[in-house]
């Protein structure tokens, strides 16, 4: 019998580099680039999904919906300052959130392993209530799995939301320009630190709390007010360096950033330091960069700031005329380095 | 951050900048010995802010880049065995031995995982009596004495479950074995201040003397850096050639006599294979008899698996401060992080990962402080 598919066979990855996925291909790096670009894209594309963005935006009957789907496996299942429900709520609101959206629905998919304590779940499903809640959003499917013992990892969780885009919005890297502010609407790597002290065990003098929240409230208000928001991307996996240089690549242009004016709390900056980490890769979960129009910077700033989760917003730099699709990163001794995506995950270095 | 901020301000290191430019009179070759030091420099443009007569080449002070092809290979060798936990930093799971990485290995099934102390290995294999619980240990001089500790403790404990691969190198043969190359080019050394904060600096002083090169013992701030440059070149136009300490806030002439104990303990001085540069006599430390039913390499018996390097990977001439990433014709196109030929474009504290992550935009400005 002969095996048809229709489909060319050869993997475009060559298997000889990666006969097996890595962890490093869920980094958010390059490997994970690797994956979108030459495995998803060929094999769904479509105007959307090339847009690449944190969710698609489609048209229908005069109404633009906005639609994104994330998955949750992050260890420990409850963290200081957050737990995997309030995560994957977050998470999904601000990816509709980065799109203009007003986030309306979410999906919640549950793969449970056999032997989750009971209370575990239940905590993280008030978790999630409280996260709906807060973010506004309801939730109106889902599903439940589960897997055999070892087959799992306690609880991975998996959310789709369905937003509106209001009317005249239109936020994508597309509309990225020359001469652009960037803002950032709060502290860095909080989040990622906080995962990482718990998971490994390490002991700071200060609990580090992850940042996990929703910035749809914050993304209204700048849109209420009619700032000229050219684009908006929340900063996960691979932190504010992977954020901006997916950006600068799907726009086409250069980004120049002020590495002096980051806010990274002391606490943060210490365990990088301690651990050789970058805090420009360190995950966030409740924070987002914005694009602005230069004439609306300052208004936009004040406005992000009188909002609980843009207290420490800052302005950290500007879109480049020149478009070789880089972000440069502008030190205090007046050098100036390129942003590259990691390979992978950024590694504890030995000494 | 306190501690940390007052060693990266601005005005200060121009300041130091320009005394360095001041006294330059003649062009000066210096090698920072350290990986972690190279990073520092790339990452904050130090290099930039020296005089042109100033040339500083990276030295072999990385211990993954140096670690050999065959020590790779062995980790993964045990790793792959279904009984065993293999531990190690996480710096070594990308780097390459003749066909895999640790990485890969993993993927495919072989638990390894990535701990932050050996004494963390040690409390997993009381953990997991049922398993053979097996740590990396990677390093210089300044890891060596944590994972000394952890061999006392596996001992003191009874542990039967508890190994280590040991792969420790010793900084000062490194040194000796780039001054002696015909090719050398190096002149003054900024010797790696962790490494001293264990092992002092009494070992130093005669390769000063018998080599003619002075070595400042410095740190990994940008205004150490650039300070251990001015005393360097202090030293070089003045004719002296002297062992001088920058580091005073952590490093004392005698070392941490605690440390040194614990390394005499139980380590004893071995012959070492660098990977790019080949054996080195009396550079690396290996356990000493007491303690052989803790070498991984016995209890497994891989110490005979041999390895072949990439014959395109320059990085033992990097390694010895001989040529720079940039001059290899594989960097940054058939060697990258995702596919790198060798260990020095992964590791964190590696000469062309460090290239390769704080390359400068190909308009920057290259001046040096008038």
């Amino acid at each position: 019998m002969s095996l048809t598919t229709g489909f060319p066979l050869a993997c475009p990855i060559p298997l000889t580099d990666y006969p097996t996925v890595l962890l490093g291909h869920g980094g958010g790096g390059k490997l994970t680039q690797q994956l979108i670009e030459r495995l998803m894209l060929p094999a769904f594309n479509n105007p959307w999904l090339g847009m690449r963005h944190d969710g698609a935006v489609m048209d229908l009957q005069g109404v633009r919906l906005a639609f994104t789907t994330d998955s949750y496996v992050v260890q420990p299942l409850i963290f200081p300052g957050g737990d995997i429900g309030r995560l994957a709520v977050n998470g999904t609101v601000n990816d509709l959130a980065m799109c203009g959206a007003c986030p309306l629905w979410l999906s919640l998919g549950f793969i449970l392993e056999e032997g989750l304590p009971m209370e575990t779940l239940w905590r993280v499903i008030q978790s999630i209530q409280h996260a709906a809640k807060s973010a506004n959003v309801s939730v109106v499917t889902g599903d439940t799995k589960v897997v055999e013992k070892g087959k799992g990892d306690g609880l991975f969780i998996n959310t789709s939301g369905v937003g509106v885009v209001p009317a005249g919005v239109v936020i994508a890297p597309s509309q990225v320009r020359a001469g652009d502010a960037v803002l950032l609407s709060g502290d860095l790597g909080r989040h990622g630190i906080a995962i990482m002290a718990v998971r490994e065990g390490l002991n700071f003098e200060t609990t580090i709390e992850s940042d996990t929240a929703p910035l749809a409230d914050l993304v209204a208000r700048l849109l209420a007010a009619k700032m000229q928001v050219h684009c908006l991307r929340d900063l996960t996996r691979g932190g504010l360096a992977s954020g901006l240089i997916e950006i600068a690549h799907a726009a086409k242009v250069s980004i120049d950033i002020d590495e002096t004016v980051l806010p990274i709390q002391e606490e943060v900056r210490g365990a990088c330091e301690l651990l050789g980490l970058d805090p420009l890769y360190v995950a966030n979960e409740g924070r987002c960069v914005a694009f602005v129009a230069a004439d609306d910077a300052s208004r936009a700033l004040e406005l992000m700031r009188s909002h609980p989760l843009g207290r420490d917003a800052t302005l950290i730099g500007y879109v480049a005329d020149a478009a070789p699709s880089q972000v440069t990163v502008h030190n205090a001794i007046g050098s100036q380095r390129m942003l590259d995506l990691f390979s992978g995950e950024q590694l504890p270095r030995i000494c | 951050m306190r501690f940390l901020d007052e060693y990266r301000d601005a005005k200060a290191i121009r300041g130091i900048a320009s005394a360095i430019t001041k006294i330059t009179k003649r062009p000066w070759t210096l090698m920072e010995v350290c990986g972690g030091q190279t990073h520092a420099i790339v990452r904050f443009g130090i290099d930039e802010l020296l005089p042109k007569l100033i040339t500083l080449v990276h030295g072999p002070g990385c211990p993954v880049c140096v670690t050999s092809v065959e020590l790779v290979d062995q980790a993964i060798a045990i790793a792959q065995r279904p009984e065993v936990i293999f531990c190690s930093f996480g710096d070594m799971l990308r780097v390459p031995g003749t066909s895999q990485d640790l990485f890969a290995a993993k993927a495919a099934g072989a638990e390894v995982r990535i701990v932050y102390s050996p004494v963390d290995a040690v409390a997993l294999a009381r953990e997991h009596p049922d398993r053979e619980v097996v740590f990396f240990a990677v390093g210089f001089e300044t890891t060596a004495p944590s994972t000394a500790m952890a061999v006392v403790l596996a001992s003191q404990q009874h542990l039967t479950n508890f190994s280590m691969l040991v792969s420790h190198v010793l900084v000062p043969p490194a040194m000796e074995a780039v001054l002696s190359s015909p090719h050398n080019t190096v002149q003054g050394f900024l010797a790696a201040g962790h490494v001293c904060a264990i092992m002092g600096y009494t070992e130093y002083e005669p390769i000063a003397a018998r080599y003619r090169v002075p070595i400042v013992v410095t740190g990994f701030e940008p205004l150490d850096i650039l300070h251990g440059v001015l005393m360097c070149v202090a030293q070089l136009e003045e004719g002296r050639a002297e062992v001088e300490n920058q580091y005073t806030r952590a490093v004392r002439r005698e070392g941490n006599a605690q440390a040194m104990w614990a390394i005499r303990e139980v380590f004893e001085i071995v012959p070492r294979k660098w990977r790019g540069i080949g054996p080195i006599a009396r550079s690396g430390l290996g356990l000493r008899a007491p303690y052989d039913a803790f070498d991984a390499a016995l209890r497994f018996d891989v110490a005979t698996l041999s390895a072949e390097e990439s014959s395109e990977c320059i990085s033992g001439l990097i390694l010895q401060g001989i040529k720079k990433p940039i001059e290899c014709p594989a960097f940054g196109t058939r060697c990258t992080p995702e596919r790198p030929l060798g260990a020095t474009m992964v590791s964190s504290e590696g000469a062309c990962a460090a290239y390769y992550r704080y390359r400068r935009p190909a308009a920057a400005p290259s001046e040096a402080v008038a």
